[in-house]
């Protein structure tokens, strides 16, 4: 493990994956994998969750090749330096903020989503000009193999590897100094990334779960809300992150809900779920004994079969959920669905508050102002009003949690920032050393003021000209010394100012640079 | 008895009832903050003196008026940083709102370190304070504070005089050592921001994991200062001395060692002599511009430090005034301990490099710095060094003068730390960026390409869809 972390250091010192052209067909060559490789890829994600290869592509294959091309698009204008806005001090230097590569980057997959929760990291990993390991779930374990692999035939074989393995593999691993470690998964194994990380400082994105709440107003169309929690809910036999795990609303709108999401269930799955080609089912046997004694006395409203030897789990609803039972208390990831039901908005708002901050937050209402408020009395990582899943599409949103949730950002740009180190420089020329004596001690109380002038007052762009002459003054007069030659033009020249905070120890020639100097608002 | 986790409980509950505020509570905390600075100056000045003999013009430029720049800045950015930040729409969300929500993360705790204890303190807390003012959510951040016990004359007006000017239900000052520190980082916070050395930054990391709470860790380094032969020496030693011995050394960007060529030390030394005995005079230890180590224990330390390679200049130390005079070291070997642990202090070795190339692979053979610094006539030089080193900033022909620009983020990468501040930066740290995305009750005919029963013929919709717009985007 060792060696294989120190090869891919070593191929990133040599400095290959830092230049853009590198970078770029890096990345293209991952999307001529994903496309000349489509089969293989869909047929592993399929085996390892049942999954139509339609729902493949359109859940995950979609994602990384949209992701790519963004990328693809858009690096060329984010390596580049972005100057800042600079003050008195520095207006004649360059100062700009320059993205570098952190270094080697750990990518931890997850099984869920097996293939873009890799591959979008890595994508944003390559971006930044870094090396990467990566280490898929091996619980996905055909498209663990199939990673391995493919991303060697297409990418550089010493810059990206992976290491595939379990537990064991994982920690000796984690054990490894890396620049950023990126962890996709559950709250408990987040916490021991981040301490094994915090040996070393490396900095971590965890993107973990959550209970994600679903509230659903009685000023709603019941229809179309139910055919989109529907949806989202069911996807992946309900193992997404941010799924809506649980629904709150008021008692009187229970038996529509259970009805509606029933009818949506028969027409998205047809009348024998267990047929269609469309319905996943759950990952391995640990996971379904999980799932199943979440339903130990709960009423159920419908749904509720299973079969333990296809890991199959119908679509459920359960209805007037005690919030201490067990199927609250946990992140569901499967296709269970409770519902708990509220007097008002005020006590769904209490519950969601009382609880650890979601991934994700789903909020259903006619009433622009009660989803606004629901925005502002909550927290959670993202939230979507009035459909569920879908902040996760646009890439123009930094994707991620908050507090028991996770940490950090990804998708698009923000993949490229979490990636990169954004180095401030500062390039000033050996050239005007007069002007610094303003600043060498001997120090004296003039000079604490013109210190406190030029670290507070801003630079205003469009007196470039104006301050240029006036700093060549005041150089002129600190080197020159001819304090009385210099203030004879000065009057002429510039218009004085009602100056704002004069020092008042200053000179007279001082006092006009300074109004000359000073901001207009 | 919990002292401690009652007044954390009790900003937590202030957090949960503080909804209901008004905007202009927080704007009023942010006031506070800034008449604290200009109503206590000279009592801050005094503690400043007392703790680290700094001279008025360090404690005004260095401390007061960084403070109160951050201040300023924060009043009046603070409408546009808090506002919704729009951000570009795919196909699929045309017609929806979809913004970034900035959010305060709740209890936030700062522990601030002694070398510049106003400035490390305020300015962080600047940060979490303004990154509560939202119009929507008026709450805020609740901040504890630690300063550090070892600055105890600005402690003491942190501690009794702070709170005078900030609201108590959104803010306490809390006291102690390394241990009060331990049982603090073993509470609950939604947000730590700690500045400091990396040996404690592992410790607050790993406490904070335990709670899976974000960090931001300004740590330290070794700050390389590469002096290429093509320069003017008298310039180069103004401004290496200037701002390695400002605060007696004790600042985390100071330039720690000198890189140059044995030719290139030659010109050096004489220049740096001329300029120690210009801002200092012959006699240093009586000039009231040269800061004093803060206690006995770094004293010790420094001293130390004093007997690796040979003095070159200064040398000299008093014990009873923790006087160290401003000292640079030449033949020093890189395995002494002055070379192995960042200084700290008034002490510059030179190490010897024969070539630029050496020099890039010295740097790049160690930890990764808070701070860079390279001195040339030539631009390509300074470019060279920045291009193929990493440090968490950079300042070509100057030291940290980036620090002066809030434009710019500041902080580490690698051991010197993680995540940024200064500043929009400070606000963004102490914020957690909601994506918000509002939709339409409607256009459910454009949702049904997502349902299933799924089709190839479906697919083939939605293909066509997204390569008609030419844009990359997610159509489920």
């Amino acid at each position: 493990m060792e060696l294989e972390v120190r090869r891919v250091r070593q191929a990133f010192l040599s400095g290959r994956s830092r230049p853009l052209r590198f970078r770029l067909q890096q990345l293209e060559a991952l999307r001529r994998m994903v496309q000349e490789r489509e089969k293989d890829i869909l047929t592993a994600i399929a085996a390892d969750l049942c999954k139509s290869e339609f729902n493949v592509y359109s859940q995950e294959v979609i994602t990384v090749l949209g992701e790519i091309d963004f990328m693809l698009e858009n690096l060329p204008e984010w390596v580049t330096a972005k100057p800042v806005k600079k003050n008195v001090l520095t207006m004649l230097d360059e100062a700009y903020i320059q993205p570098q590569p952190l270094g080697v980057v750990l990518i931890i997959g997850a099984w869920n989503y097996p293939f873009v929760l890799t591959i979008q990291p890595l994508i944003g990993a390559i971006a930044a000009g870094n090396a990467v390991i990566i280490k898929p779930s091996e619980l996905s374990e055909n498209t663990a193999k199939i990673l391995a692999k493919l991303l060697p035939q297409y990418l550089d074989q010493d810059l990206y590897i992976v290491i595939n393995g379990g537990v064991e593999e994982t920690t000796e691993l984690l054990k490894q100094r890396f620049d950023h470690i990126f962890y996709t998964g559950n709250t408990a194994v987040g916490k021991i990334v981040m301490e094994a990380a915090a040996k070393h400082l490396t900095p971590v994105t965890l993107e973990l779960g959550g209970k994600s709440p679903c509230y659903i107003d009685k000023d709603c169309d019941l229809d179309i809300v139910c055919r989109r929690i529907t949806w989202g809910k069911y996807m992946n036999c309900g193992q997404t992150c941010i799924a809506p795990d649980y629904i709150l609303c008021e008692a009187s709108l229970q038996n529509q809900i259970v009805w509606k999401i029933k009818e949506t269930v028969k027409e998205f799955y047809g009348e024998n779920i267990k047929e269609s080609p469309d319905y996943e089912r759950i990952i391995n046997l640990r996971h379904f004994k999980r799932i199943l004694s979440l339903l130990e006395g709960q009423k159920i409203a419908f749904g509720g079969e299973t079969d333990e030897a296809t890991r199959y789990i119908a679509p459920t609803v359960l209805t007037d959920v005690d919030p201490k039972t067990k199927v609250m208390q946990e992140e569901i990831f499967g296709p269970i669905l409770p519902i708990v039901p509220v007097k008002n908005v005020d006590e769904a708002i209490n519950f969601i508050n009382e609880r650890e901050k979601p991934l994700a937050l789903y909020v259903f209402s006619h009433n622009h102002k009660l989803i606004k408020r629901m925005i502002d009395e909550t927290s959670s990582g993202g939230v979507t009003g009035n459909d569920v899943i879908m902040h996760f599409t646009l890439n123009s949103f930094p994707f991620g949690g908050v507090g028991s949730s996770g940490m950090g950002a990804y998708h698009g740009k923000h993949s490229f920032d979490t990636f990169s180190h954004q180095r401030p420089c500062l390039l000033k020329s050996l050239k005007r050393e007069g002007a610094n004596k303003l600043r060498y001690p001997p120090n004296s109380q003039s000079k604490v003021d013109w210190g406190k002038f030029f670290l507070l007052k801003r630079f205003n762009k469009e007196k470039l000209g104006l301050l240029l002459l006036t700093f060549l003054g005041i150089v002129a007069a600190v080197l020159v010394k001819e304090v009385s030659s210099v203030s004879a033009w000065l009057p002429i020249v510039w218009d004085v100012r009602s100056p704002c905070a004069w020092p008042p120890h200053l000179g007279s020639e001082a006092r006009l640079c300074l109004a000359a100097t000073t901001s207009r608002k | 008895m919990d002292p401690l986790g009652d007044t954390l409980r009790r900003l937590r509950e202030a957090f949960h009832a503080g909804r209901t505020r008004p905007a202009e509570f927080r704007a009023a905390q942010l006031q506070g903050l800034g008449r604290f600075l200009q109503e206590n100056k000279q009592l801050l000045h005094d503690a400043l003196a007392q703790d680290l003999h700094k001279s008025a013009f360090e404690s005004e430029v260095s401390e007061v008026a960084i403070s109160q720049g951050e201040v300023t800045l924060a009043l009046r950015n603070l409408r546009a940083w808090m506002k919704d930040e729009r951000v570009p729409k795919n196909l699929a969300t045309q017609l929806d709102s979809a913004f970034i929500r900035k959010e305060p993360f709740g209890l936030v705790l700062i522990i601030a370190p002694w070398n510049y204890p106003l400035n490390l303190t305020l300015v962080p807390l600047v940060g979490a304070l303004a990154a509560a003012l939202s119009l929507h959510c008026p709450a805020g951040n609740c901040v504890v504070l630690k300063p550090s016990e070892i600055s105890k004359n600005v402690e003491k007006i942190l501690a009794e005089v702070l709170p005078q000017y900030v609201d108590q239900s959104c803010f306490a000052v809390v006291l102690g050592g390394p241990q009060e520190t331990g049982q603090l980082l073993e509470h609950r916070f939604d947000y730590i921001f700690f500045t400091g050395s990396p040996r404690v930054g592992k410790i607050v990391m790993t406490a904070a994991a335990k709670h899976l709470t974000p960090v931001t860790l300004e740590l330290g380094g070794k700050n390389p200062c590469y002096v290429d032969d093509n320069c003017d020496p008298q310039t180069v030693a103004n401004r290496v001395a200037w701002f390695r011995y400002f605060n007696a050394g004790q600042t985390c960007v100071a330039p720690d060692y000198v890189l140059c060529s044995p030719e290139m030390q030659e010109r050096l030394l004489p220049a740096l002599q001329s300029t120690i005995t210009r801002f200092y005079g012959d006699d240093p230890q009586s000039s009231p511009n040269l800061g004093r180590i803060i206690n006995q224990k770094q004293f010790q330390r420094l001293r130390a430090l004093l007997g690796c390679g040979r003095v070159a200049i200064g040398g000299q130390s008093d014990e009873s005034d923790r006087y160290i005079a401003p000292t640079v070291l030449v033949d020093v070997q890189e395995m002494e301990p002055v070379m192995q642990e960042e200084i700290f202090g008034p002490i510059l070795p030179i190490v010897n490099v024969q070539s630029l190339d050496e020099a890039i692979e010295f740097i790049n053979r160690r930890e990764k710095p808070l701070a860079l610094y390279a001195f040339s006539n030539s631009s390509q030089v300074v470019k060279r060094v920045l291009t193929q080193t990493s440090s968490g900033g950079f300042c070509g022909n100057d030291g940290f003068m980036h620090m002066t620009l809030a434009s710019l983020p500041f902080g580490g990468v690698g051991a010197s730390g993680m995540g940024r501040y200064h500043g929009k930066f400070s606000f963004d740290t102490f914020s957690h960026h909601r994506a918000c995305l509002l939709r339409s009750p409607g256009m459910e005919k454009l949702n049904a390409l997502r349902y299933p029963p799924q089709s190839p013929r479906r697919l083939r919709m939605l293909l066509v869809a997204m390569e008609a717009q030419g844009c990359s985007c997610t159509l489920l």
